[in-house]
């Protein structure tokens, strides 16, 4: 099984190759520059793994939250490359990205997912580790303010995410404290063990079908 | 060559195939205008989220529906800019990563050459030079075009778009978006003797347009009358009238300065009929030839970026993987 994987959901461009069994990875702290880099990037991991576009067998791309051009920069880009290979789309959630990522880091098992939503809100999505080694959503993603962000079940639970950064104060407060990882972002090559899972289980979309999830869709100002 | 052209500049998803060998196009085009039209104008993040939704399948509809392959297609032009940031997003990130998947050349159109070559897609088409008088929503532009590539900006607005006070009058009389067929509707009832609206920086040399003065002395003139729908009529005669004589004012300068004999006219404002009537006569004064697109390809659409896209493909220009779009671009400097 070969699998792409991409994500631009936050100031980090990030992609991954997955190539029968062995992972690859690049990625950039670049605000507003993923569409210049991502297909570069996706170009350069594909040359170095000796691997031809129609080789693969399926792309994932971090479906948000996030930031709104980042996600349509992501899902356009797998779109047109999935299309343009007739092969399906794999849609992560960047949240769940970000758990694995503090699994994969620090072993977390119980992880409280934020990215900065601007507006006095936080995405927030609560994971926790299955048997297989990756992290399960509990309960539901949403975008709300930090003071109302909640914790599903009692445990030993961390924190990861630009949220943490900008509302740590307020988070602390109303979920308690725990350790936390604020400079953290969705990186594709995390997202891997979760595409792959999904890719197996067949939760893959047809191209005109893969959309970004914005959670916040209150966006006009009257 | 087929090159499939792709626009997503504004609120407008459109799509089609050039086929150079042909001269033929063919297009599909999907518009928001009732998603934003509650809005009285464009929201700019619900014009990228609808593009992002609909350009693939339509895409996909334009091939099948033309029984092509991807292997019959030999570049993909998509708009570049001027637009919007995020619309244009969506059409390049779609249009540069499709050419990657199917190894062929791409390309980053400007919008506004887009509509200034959309002629050349008639049976009759312009011959260069010509002076092109682009009126649409985002812009309202004079540009002397020496050749393709070789363009002059003689003058543009310096405020609003004339299809943008269209839109506000219409916004601000109570009627419809876009505000364009709406006033020219209603124009048709009204009493052309009841008001004369001021042609905007015609007292003055010139080919620059100002349009928000005129947008404020109809506020001022509907506040200060009595509401009915006559009033609003004769409003609508007033400003239209005056937006299209000045159009006309500028027009005619910019034939005179630059000596030239033939002028196009594109974007969507040049569908209004009152302004083709007005640009009829003037053709017969100055005995110069006018040319206009096919009505559908006045406003926004895939063909013209089609066209564009092969113009500057076949010159041998590309985009290399690394696109980006230019919500700001100056025409003058494409070469």
């Amino acid at each position: 099984m070969n699998l792409l994987a991409l994500d631009t959901s936050t100031e980090v461009c990030s992609c991954a190759l997955y190539v029968s069994g062995e992972a690859s990875s690049q990625h950039e702290i670049a605000p507003r520059q993923h569409a210049e880099l991502i297909l570069p990037m996706i170009n350069n991991l594909l040359a170095e793994a000796s691997l031809s576009p129609k080789q693969l067998d399926g792309i994932a791309f971090g479906k948000g939250p996030g930031s709104f051009t980042g996600l349509r920069i992501a899902c356009g880009v797998v779109q047109g490359i999935a299309f343009g290979l007739d092969r399906p789309i794999i849609p992560i959630s960047s949240l769940a990205t970000l758990a694995q990522l503090a699994y994969i880091e620090f072993e977390w098992p119980h992880v409280a997912a934020a990215i900065d939503a601007r507006m006095q809100e936080v995405y927030w999505g609560c994971y926790a580790l299955d048997e297989n080694h990756l992290m399960q959503l509990q309960e539901r993603e949403q975008v709300c303010k930090p003071q109302a962000a909640m914790l599903p079940f009692s445990a030993t639970w961390a924190g990861i995410g630009s949220g943490w950064q900008t509302y740590h104060e307020i988070l602390s407060t109303t979920v308690g404290n725990m350790p936390i990882q604020q400079e953290k972002y969705p990186l594709a090559s995390a997202m891997l063990p979760l595409a792959i899972d999904a890719f197996e289980k067949g939760q893959i979309v047809a191209p005109e079908n893969a959309l970004p999830t914005y959670l916040r869709n209150n966006v006009v100002q009257v | 060559m087929r090159v499939l052209g792709i626009e997503t500049s504004c609120d407008e998803t459109g799509v089609a195939i050039y086929d150079s060998a042909q001269n033929s196009v063919t297009h599909l085009l999907h518009s928001q205008i009732e998603l934003h039209a509650k809005y009285g104008g464009v929201v700019p993040e619900l014009a990228s989220r609808d593009h992002i939704q609909k350009l693939l399948p339509l895409i996909k509809n334009l091939l099948v529906d033309n029984g092509l392959t991807p292997r019959e297609i030999g570049g993909i032009a998509y708009t570049a800019g001027p637009g919007l940031v995020g619309a244009l997003l969506v059409g390049s990130a779609i249009g540069r990563s499709l050419a990657w998947a199917w190894q062929v050349p791409a390309i980053g159109v400007h919008h506004m050459e887009g509509h200034l070559l959309a002629p050349m897609l008639e049976p009759f088409p312009p011959s260069f030079p010509f002076v092109a008088l682009l009126v649409s929503g985002g812009h309202t532009q004079l540009v002397q075009v020496d050749t393709i590539g070789k363009y002059t900006m003689l003058g543009e607005s310096i405020d609003d778009a004339a299809g943008e006070a269209f839109d506000k009058v219409a916004k601000l009389l109570g009627l419809g978006y876009p505000g364009g067929p709406a006033i020219s509707k209603l124009a048709q009832q009204g009493n052309p003797d009841r008001f004369i609206f001021p042609r905007p920086m015609t007292q003055r040399p010139g080919l620059d347009f100002s349009f928000s003065g005129l947008k404020t002395y109809v506020l001022n003139t509907w506040k200060t009358h009595v509401q009915d729908e006559q009033t609003r009529a004769d409003i609508a005669y007033a400003f239209e009238e005056a937006a299209i004589d000045t159009l006309m004012i500028k027009c005619r300068r910019a034939l005179k300065q630059t000596q030239l004999k033939c002028l196009v006219i594109a974007g969507g404002v040049s569908a209004n009929q009152r302004l083709r009537q007005h640009l009829t006569q003037l053709a017969n004064e100055l005995h110069v030839e006018v040319y206009y697109p096919r009505p559908e390809f006045c406003t926004d659409n895939g063909a013209m970026i089609a066209y564009a896209g092969y113009v500057r493909l076949k010159a041998g220009q590309s985009e290399a993987l690394n696109f980006s779009v230019h919500p700001r671009w100056n025409m003058s400097l494409l070469s």
